[in-house]
């Protein structure tokens, strides 16, 4: 290796060489980008039938009837958006928690592995949650959970009518605990991020651990906490098969919890190989350009988020 | 960090004595309640695992890895035909992504400073968020549609798709941890770029590529939604890539869903070997590149 790597005869030839591999990586790595505004053409065209018969109408509209071929994407943007919104409100405040756990105040031998376990939480995959939440969660949830909250909260809008199990409170639970390990992961770093003497700072004026970590580490942390919680919204928005399992597939709005609904992902999941009409079709096709278009923007908002902040870290720490 | 921390409360404020034990048990019960939500999120995982093995475990047999399904009622179905179709999808997707994606992560480690390098990047994590069910509407456009029939080709490129942005942002991370002093010792000998890259760079990074690779493929090998309509599925023994193939994954779904107990068994079983396959992938990952690198001095 080394006699080659120092011979000094390849001179023009090598540097020609050189040119052609250098070309040859960045087509490898064109690839990213075009494979990216490939799907989202693919999908626009494909869509095409459903685009002219509905037109912008199609996202507003809550009719989805394969039988007289009238198709509105209403009642899954909503399931998605309010499941989303569940499994938010329970992963963010939870993540944040152990993530400030496990940088902050988990001593060091616990660290390794609590973190490790958290990894094997985001590496269990899709169909296994699905599996437990449809055969597991949603019984205890249909005959415990439901009929709890109903008898006592039941005067609520979130919590009326029967217990069905599955439903948008199955689904937003199976998608919070999917989710947190993305939390946890980028919270973890972006607060291990903010540097000691900031910290000092804060207990040198009396500060106690949860002052300094709530006046001080969040605050400094807080873009890149953010972009973890948008980059977890994403997985939200698009995780198909665990929500397909145990949200009851009903496209129906309802702003009750125990009501069963739809998703973008899961309609297409349960209809799309199935669908028979070249509209209906296209019609799945165009509910897989707006989850396209959805998760496209935030995860590109998650990234400027969570890229301001490695900015701003290093140039404190410069 | 904590070695430096000092006692709580230690400067005496005029705010008064109760303020103080306020401050002090506000610090002790929020600290506490970080540890109760570390607690309470690892709860579903252990009742997941333990799930998912009490049901599964039973129906371990060889006969669930040597048969192919059968119709309901008859004993001894099994989902032999599904972990060679998902073990063939994976070599596939394997030969197709890796290469690809370890070159793409090789150019936007080795040529940071051009600005089509932060473009890819950028998309790599873009596409990494990308639902793989819309994977899956993009490959039966690309390849179902043409052919005219589902089939392993297209399961194996979906899932392709998925592992190329894997594998090239933790390429990236891996060659931005070989020493600087490595690459210029080699320009300093007379080698191209080409040498410097192949003789040195990718020779010093292999263990952790190894290991980029196999976390690539555990995340892939538990896919199910990029597969539904591209490999389909395949109630039979079948090795060819242009038929529909069957996997672990649709063929748990499939039986989960059904409304049969001997079938929600084979799910369970099923599930059990997905889960040792993809955990194991997971956890030689991680030990790969601890025993074959080479202990480097800074």
């Amino acid at each position: 290796m080394a006699t080659s790597i120092a011979s000094p005869a390849r001179g023009a030839r090598s540097s020609a060489a050189d040119q052609a591999f250098l070309w040859l990586l960045r087509g490898l790595a064109a690839l990213v980008p075009v494979l990216i505004v490939g799907i989202g053409f693919e999908l626009y065209r494909a869509s095409a039938l459903s685009r002219h018969a509905f037109g912008w109408h199609f996202l507003a509209a809550s009719t989805w009837d394969p039988i007289t071929e009238q198709y509105g994407a209403w009642p899954f943007i909503f399931g998605t958006l309010f499941t989303t919104a569940l499994a938010l409100v329970i992963a963010a405040p939870l993540g944040v928690a152990v993530a400030i756990f496990l940088a902050e105040l988990a001593p060091r031998w616990l660290r390794g592995p609590l973190s490790n376990i958290v990894d094997l939480l985001a590496a269990v995959p899709s169909i296994v949650f699905g599996l437990w939440g449809f055969l597991v969660m949603v019984p205890f949830l249909q005959e415990t959970v439901e009929p709890w909250l109903g008898d006592h909260f039941g005067k609520l809008p979130l919590f009326q009518g029967a217990p069905y199990g599955v439903g948008f409170l199955a689904a937003g639970l199976v998608l919070a605990m999917m989710v947190i390990p993305f939390v946890i992961g980028v919270s973890r770093e972006v607060i291990g991020a903010v540097p000691v003497a900031q910290r000092e700072a804060a207990y040198a004026l009396a500060a106690t651990r949860w002052d300094a970590i709530w006046d001080v580490v969040l605050p400094s942390a807080r873009s890149g906490i953010w972009g973890g919680i948008l980059l977890a919204m994403g997985r939200a928005l698009g995780e198909t098969m665990a929500v397909t399992m145990v949200i009851g597939n009903r496209p129906a709005v309802s702003t009750s919890l125990f009501a069963p609904g739809y998703t973008l992902a899961s309609v297409i999941a349960n209809e799309f190989s199935e669908a028979t009409t070249p509209t209906y079709i296209a019609a799945l096709l165009e509910i897989g350009l707006v989850l396209f278009g959805i998760t496209l923007l935030v995860n590109v908002i998650a990234r400027v988020f969570i890229w301001r902040m490695t900015r701003q870290v290093e140039r404190v720490a410069a | 960090m904590s070695s430096v921390a000092l006692q709580p409360g230690i400067g005496r404020l005029p705010r008064g004595r109760a303020h103080q034990r306020w401050r002090r048990f506000r610090n002790a019960f929020m600290l506490g309640l970080t540890g109760l939500c570390t607690l309470l999120v690892l709860i579903p995982l252990f009742l997941i695992l333990y799930y998912v093995v009490r049901q599964g475990l039973p129906g371990l047999h060889w006969s669930f890895l040597a048969n192919a399904p059968k119709p309901v009622g008859e004993p001894d179905g099994g989902m032999g035909n599904a972990l060679v179709g998902t073990l063939e999808l994976l070599g596939l997707a394997i030969v197709v992504g890796i290469p690809l994606g370890i070159g793409a992560g090789v150019y936007v480690a080795e040529f940071r400073g051009e600005t089509f390098a932060h473009v890819v990047r950028f998309a790599a994590d873009v596409l990494n968020g990308i639902p793989t069910i819309v994977t899956g509407m993009f490959i039966y456009g690309l390849v179902v549609v043409p052919l005219h029939h589902f089939s392993g080709w297209a399961g194996g490129l979906a899932l392709a798709i998925i592992l190329v942005p894997v594998v090239l942002r933790t390429t990236d991370e891996v060659l931005r941890t070989i020493p600087v002093s490595y690459r210029e010792a080699a320009l300093a000998l007379g080698a191209s770029r080409w040498d410097v890259i192949w003789r040195v760079v990718l020779r010093a990074a292999q263990p952790g590529l190894v290991s980029a690779s196999l976390l690539g493929i555990s995340r892939i090998a538990g896919e199910t939604a990029p597969l539904l309509f591209t490999a389909l599925n395949n109630s039979f023994w079948s090795f060819k890539l242009n038929q529909p193939m069957a996997s672990l994954t649709v063929q748990i779904y499939n039986f989960a869903i059904a409304p049969y107990d001997e079938w929600h068994a084979l799910a369970w079983t099923g599930a059990l070997t997905l889960i040792l396959l993809v955990l194991s992938l997971n956890i030689l990952a991680r030990l790969w590149s601890r025993w074959r690198s080479p202990r480097r001095t800074a």
